[in-house]
């Protein structure tokens, strides 16, 4: 049995809502004298009528898990599901408000790159503070300040204040000596980390390293393929209860089944934009060539779509606008008009090639739209979120390439051809 | 039953906030390098891309002290106990400035160190403590430049004008100990409440200011006793007169007034440390959930 580097045995973590702190003293004391006389809070929101004392939401609840030697384990889970907590428990910068953590050997965050730099020191000054504040001692710093400087490549420049440093070569540098480090648990939540992206390809090379050399990484991202190729194991989390505790495949098909991704969804109960969804609305949406929404590279979306419209429209169009996974839009595209009547529920079954796009994972919103194309559009109603999909990568069907969205775009366009 | 030899075997183990006291020593010790090098940042941070560099420690503390002589020696006329102008000011306001930079120094500890402790754990205390070394170095050299005043008057040809008294210039080191233990006390008890309630950081810019004329820096104690004898015990209760009394009684010769006030001065001492740490410690772990 391999060895255990990290238990977590019961946790939970409780935050209060509403105003937390960066509260005067005098706001304190007149909401404090206040509920002495027995009336209303100054300082509570309007329309609250009594104050509840007790507000409290539960980031984590219960969470059990343990990670042993050699494991990858990436935390899966919509926002707001308690992953980043997790993380900020285990690397000690908050307190869990019950149970207990347990650790052996050394933690690190590769978010931590660059934390105590000052710029007024030098590259050596700081790669001994940063050090130190990591949790290395100077004698260990020393050890190993060689094969730091030679991994930074800024050799000459090392004994210049940082501030004269490119952001770049600041970046090699804090890099170099967290990467020297020799974690026993390695922690990454790329949704936090910010950098260049040869850094954050860095990062996972490092990370893959760590896990190939018998140590432990807990890896936290939205982006599911590098989960993938990264974690041997998968934790799902909902709503900060652990849900599921295995492969990272069925991790990520739950992620991937969790919100948004259900194959049937009704679309009448979810909010709409203001003044959007009054005369039409969209009802409901249905998923039907697929059991996961996940595709092919090659494949076709199926949906029908049900709405209502109180109004009639001789050029009404079902537009599809796909987002990427941090909600920029990337595409649009739209259905032929078509005539509706006044009080009428209709269904349309749309399908979408989606030969075209890389793989990766999308967001749909959709709207339905009215217009000529030189007069005004009326928008009748927009859904920003309504499903997620996914389309997975297959390396074949790209020369044996594996496709990086963060170098080569959302788009795959048909290969380049010779003209003689 | 097996819990216990079980929970032996792991390095870290992280728990709820729990306990009153709840300092790590061996946690602190363990960071004892970083200090260290937080120290020397904070040197080398201070005086960078300054024109006279270092040469600031000594030329505060002189100008102070110059201004005050003027001030309060000879426009005002205030008694110095016999003993020359100059070095009786100096001597008030080496020890007050060190206690009052410890203090106003530690007390921004959470809220201008909340980028660094909100990405990664290191003792948090680490931080107070290498502010306090920080400023005891500044201390040392000012002392030094004092120590060259006592000496000049010491060597007047109309013979010396002070006398210092050996025995309790030997107290030197816990009179320091005392003021610097002070200061961080004072200061972390601030940094742990500003990180709820920001209007004590205002408090403490002009506090300490006003502190600085309820402690005899710029006057005498024995000025108080003679005007107000019945306030004596009120104003003793301010935990750095009596050892400023201490200071000017060991290198300048002026009386003590009570050593039992030393005595009281250093309760005090123990118990704003104590609440300090007890403070800190509990603000320490969760404070990141509410800056």
């Amino acid at each position: 049995m391999s060895e255990r580097l990290l238990e977590v045995d019961r946790v939970s973590k409780q935050y209060r809502l509403g105003m937390i702190g960066g509260r005067t003293l005098n706001a304190e004391l007149a909401s404090w004298l206040a509920r002495v006389r027995g009336r209303e809070d100054p300082n509570s929101k309007i329309g609250m009528e009594h104050r509840e004392p007790n507000e409290k939401f539960w980031a984590l609840e219960d969470v059990s898990f343990s990670v042993d030697r050699g494991d990858a384990v990436a935390i899966t889970g919509r926002n707001g599901a308690g992953k980043s907590t997790i993380l900020k428990l285990i690397s000690r910068i908050t307190a869990p408000t019950r149970g207990e953590i347990r650790i052996r050997g050394r933690v690190a965050s590769l978010l931590e790159i660059g934390t105590g730099f000052h710029r007024e020191l030098s590259g050596r000054d700081n790669i001994y503070l940063n050090g130190a504040i990591l949790g290395m001692n100077r004698a260990e710093t020393t050890s190993k300040i060689r094969d730091i400087i030679e991994f930074s490549e800024i050799g000459p420049f090392i004994d210049t204040p940082v501030k004269r440093y490119s952001s770049g070569m600041y970046v090699k540098l804090a890099f170099a000596v967290a990467a020297h480090l020799d974690p026993d648990v390695m922690i990454c939540d790329e949704v936090l980390a910010v950098g260049d992206l040869t850094f954050q390809q860095k990062c996972l090379q490092k990370m893959s390293e760590i896990a190939r050399e018998g140590r432990a990484v807990l890896y936290v991202s939205h982006n599911m393929r590098t989960v993938s190729q990264l974690c041997n194991r998968g934790l799902y989390l909902e709503q900060g209860r652990l849900r599921y505790d295995g492969t990272v495949e069925h991790a990520i098909e739950l992620y991937g089944g969790s919100g948004e991704r259900s194959l049937r969804q009704d679309l009448d109960s979810i909010p709409h934009p203001r003044g959007r969804g009054d005369t039409m609305r969209m009802l409901e949406i249905e998923f039907l060539n697929t059991p996961s929404l996940e595709y092919t590279m090659d494949g076709a979306m199926e949906f029908r779509l049900k709405c209502v419209s109180h109004l009639p429209d001789p050029r009404l169009r079902i537009r599809l606008i796909i987002k990427n996974s941090v909600t920029a839009p990337i595409a649009m595209t739209q259905t032929e008009p078509f005539e509706v009547a006044a009080e009428e529920v209709f269904e349309r079954r749309i399908r979408l090639s989606l030969d075209s796009l890389a793989p990766g994972e999308y967001i749909m919103k959709l709207s339905l739209v009215s217009g000529t194309p030189r007069g005004t559009t009326t928008y009748y109603d927009t859904l920003e979120d309504v499903s997620r999909f996914i389309i997975t990568d297959d390396p074949a069907r790209n020369a044996g390439f594996i496709w990086s969205e963060r170098l080569w775009g959302h788009y795959r366009l048909k290969p380049l051809e010779f003209v003689d | 039953m097996d819990r216990q030899t079980k929970a032996g075997s792991w390095d870290t183990v992280i728990r709820p906030r729990t306990g009153w006291f709840d300092l790590d020593l061996k946690d602190l010790l363990r960071y004892r390098d970083l200090i260290l090098l937080m120290v020397k940042r904070n040197f080398t941070v201070l005086y960078k891309q300054t024109v006279l560099g270092p040469a600031w420690v000594v030329i505060q503390p002189l100008l102070t002290t110059l201004v005050f002589t003027v001030i309060f020696g000879s426009v005002a006329g205030l008694p110095t106990d016999g003993v020359p102008k100059f070095v009786f000011y100096m001597g008030g306001n080496v020890c007050w400035s060190y206690f009052a930079n410890c203090l106003q120094n530690t007390s921004s500890t959470f809220v201008k160190n909340s980028d660094l402790f909100g990405k990664v754990y290191f003792p948090r205390l680490c931080v107070p403590i290498a502010t306090i070394l920080t400023e005891l170095i500044n201390f040392l050299v000012q002392f030094v430049l004092f120590l060259i005043m006592v000496a000049y008057c010491l060597l007047q040809r109309s013979g010396p004008a002070v006398t210092p008294n050996w025995r309790l210039i030997a107290l030197t080191p816990l009179l320091l100990l005392q003021l610097g233990v002070l200061g961080l006390g004072f200061g972390i008890i601030v940094s742990a409440l500003t990180t709820k309630y920001r209007d004590l950081a205002m408090l403490v810019s002009f506090g300490v200011h006003l502190w600085m004329y309820a402690t005899p820096v710029t006057y005498s104690t024995s000025m108080i006793a003679e005007k107000f004898p019945q306030m004596m015990g009120l104003y003793m209760l301010n935990p750095i007169t009596p050892i400023i009394e201490l200071f000017r009684a060991a290198y300048l010769g002026t009386d003590v007034y009570s050593y039992g006030y030393n005595l009281q001065s250093v309760i005090v001492t123990v118990v704003v440390f104590t609440v300090g740490v007890i403070l800190f410690s509990r603000i320490e772990k969760t404070f990141m959930d509410t800056v």
